[in-house]
């Protein structure tokens, strides 16, 4: 048992502390193998049980939703980061397995090149999208490279919120996939070499053939120095990193949705992880954004009505994913981002990430704990587009407005904002190009921090003359 | 008296960037008088591999919250964290978590 006056520092003393699990203990799932990983507090797994639970998991959190139906297309959204990276593999795993555990949708891989605005040179891009290229052809999913700087050619249509598919219910969805389960029995029988796992582990025939993934309307041309300059001008104007962080955040979900909305994707997968998700939420209750935690962090995010964002990666800690990618090499391309070394007090989002993880290192359940509680978070019945005539939405996250109904009236008839509004409203004249909305007038969420200058916004977005937000 | 010990030091996750960028680095740690482990071995990579920030890695005599340790290809909380004492040929690590997926 642990003693008071033990001194570790002994040479001679090889045994790790009593509370700590020792290498001499065995996995306690198979209780033979050896452990190399510590998942949660205290419970060691060896190689394969950890496999096996990692990729369990991520089948469990998918079959759990039962969200996403056979054969519809899904883009996955990946960033080249160890978290959007494994699930990626995950999901090439998933789909090449014997037919009836095999994941049944069609993916498509979407990848949005940020360099301009973090700063980074033109080389340093173009090796990060050479490095990038090499696994997506590995991978060889249908893939989209996106700059960033392509929001600026956004159609206002990304705007708006489209109606929302009803919902399948329970029998709609094992009706699905019983009838697709009959569809590939007879397709099957019918030969004509169309089995479902090659040898080779090659993908399905029946995707789009992917020689020339690229789109055809868009030949992958680089960003003009103009736009790149605009980009870089943009983000320069967000005096905050804060800001400059959930600047991009918008920005990089509005491109994503464009692209899964021309391509014909219904789902986009995002790789947040358990640890990112519960950082996130708790830096959105720093910025205001309690009353869409629901969205923010669950495993579905239906805000944008016909294109619903999923996170299947979101009960896989960063622990356990750095672990899984290492021993598994999974590839993945590391490029700097925003605060990339930048100090711990820079930005809400890294000071809360410091607490978040600094806790964790003391309490091992931290992370759980928060997460458990995001996923008791309901989402509010007046939910934009699916109940009664759709309210005003923040142009940058796209959630309904929480302005209280008495003023609505108001509002639309472009009076000003009283005090008691809780967001500010920039009228937009219809004849205004680029972002006109029919409608009630567009209306911006007030974060922290100032907002981007008006003639450097995409579009040109112009300020009211007064905000009129207290405080 | 501790005879010298050759590992291999390795960074990933974009800690390699406190490194000029190198994520593999073959090292001699030199006859000492202490033991070899892992809080010594932190001191020396403070003192003769890092670039900069060591705020950014290192905190108090530990690696920072979010950076992972694998000592060949096990996780070091299984092996006594700091205490861990080095032996010749051991592949050491780093990980860092800290940045999105």
């Amino acid at each position: 048992m642990c003693q008071v006056g033990e001194d570790y520092a002994e040479p001679a003393s090889e045994e790790p502390p009593p509370r700590q699990p020792g290498r001499e203990q065995k996995c306690v799932k198979c209780k033979e193998g050896l452990p190399v990983v510590v998942i949660r507090a205290g419970d060691a797994f060896c190689r394969d049980c950890f496999k096996a639970f990692y990729i369990h998991k991520f089948r469990a959190v998918l079959g759990k939703n039962r969200l996403i139906f056979p054969g519809e297309k899904v883009l996955l959204a990946w960033s080249g980061g160890p978290s959007s990276s494994s699930m990626v593999w995950q999901v090439l795993e998933g789909l090449s397995r014997e037919s009836a555990k095999r994941l049944r949708f069609v993916p498509g891989i979407v990848c949005i090149d940020e360099g301009a605005a973090c700063g980074l040179s033109p080389e340093a891009r173009a090796k990060a999208l050479a490095e990038m290229k090499l696994i997506l052809q590995t991978v060889g999913f249908p893939w989209h490279v996106v700059a960033l700087e392509e929001v600026f050619d956004l159609p206002p249509s990304v705007l708006r919120c489209f109606a929302q598919e009803p919902v399948g219910t329970e029998g709609a969805y094992k009706a699905a996939v019983d009838s697709f389960l009959q569809q590939q029995h007879v397709l099957g029988a019918e030969g004509a070499g169309d089995s479902p796992s090659l040898a080779q582990g090659e993908e399905q025939l029946s995707w789009p053939c992917t020689q020339d993934p690229q789109n055809p309307q868009s030949p992958d041309r680089p960003p003009t120095a103009a736009q790149t300059e605009a980009l870089s001008r943009l983000f320069d104007s967000v005096k905050t990193l804060t800001a400059k962080e959930e600047l991009l955040q918008a920005l990089r979900t509005h491109l994503i949705l464009h692209v899964a909305r021309t391509h014909g994707y219904s789902k986009v997968m995002t790789g947040d992880s358990c640890t990112r998700l519960a950082i996130k939420l708790m830096t959105s209750l720093a910025l205001g954004r309690g009353a869409f935690l629901a969205w923010d962090t669950g495993f579905s995010d239906e805000r944008h009505g016909d294109v619903v964002v999923v996170r299947p990666m979101r009960e896989h800690t960063l622990k356990e994913v750095a672990f899984y990618n290492h021993l598994f090499a999974v590839p993945s391309v590391f490029t700097p981002a925003l605060d990339t070394k930048a100090p711990e007090k820079a930005s809400i989002h890294r000071l809360m990430e410091a607490f978040m993880l600094r806790l964790q290192d003391q309490f091992p359940s931290t992370v759980s704990t928060v997460y458990r509680t995001s996923e008791k978070l309901v989402k509010a019945p007046r939910d934009g587009c699916a109940a009664g005539p759709p309210g005003p939405r923040c142009l940058l996250c796209m959630c309904a407005l929480d302005i209280d109904t008495a003023g609505a009236a108001l509002l639309s008839q472009g009076g000003p904002p009283s005090p008691r509004h809780r967001a500010a409203v920039l009228r937009l004249p219809c004849e205004h190009e680029g972002l006109a909305l029919p409608g009630p007038p567009a209306a911006l969420h007030l974060g922290r921090g100032p907002a981007p200058q008006p003639e450097l916004l995409p579009q040109g977005l112009h300020r009211a003359a007064d905000p009129g937000v207290p405080g | 008296m501790a005879a010298p010990l050759s590992v291999e030091v390795e960074f990933g996750g974009g800690a390699e960037l406190l490194f000029d960028g190198v994520k593999k680095h073959q090292v001699t740690l030199p006859g000492q008088e202490e033991p070899w482990d892992i809080r010594n071995l932190l001191v020396w990579i403070k003192k003769n591999l890092l670039k900069e920030r060591p705020e950014l890695f290192i905190q108090g005599d530990s690696v920072r919250p979010g950076i992972l340790v694998l000592i060949n290809d096990a996780d070091w909380e299984l092996l006594g964290e700091l205490d861990y004492q080095l032996q010749d040929q051991d592949s050491i690590l780093f990980i860092s978590t800290l940045h999105g997926g």
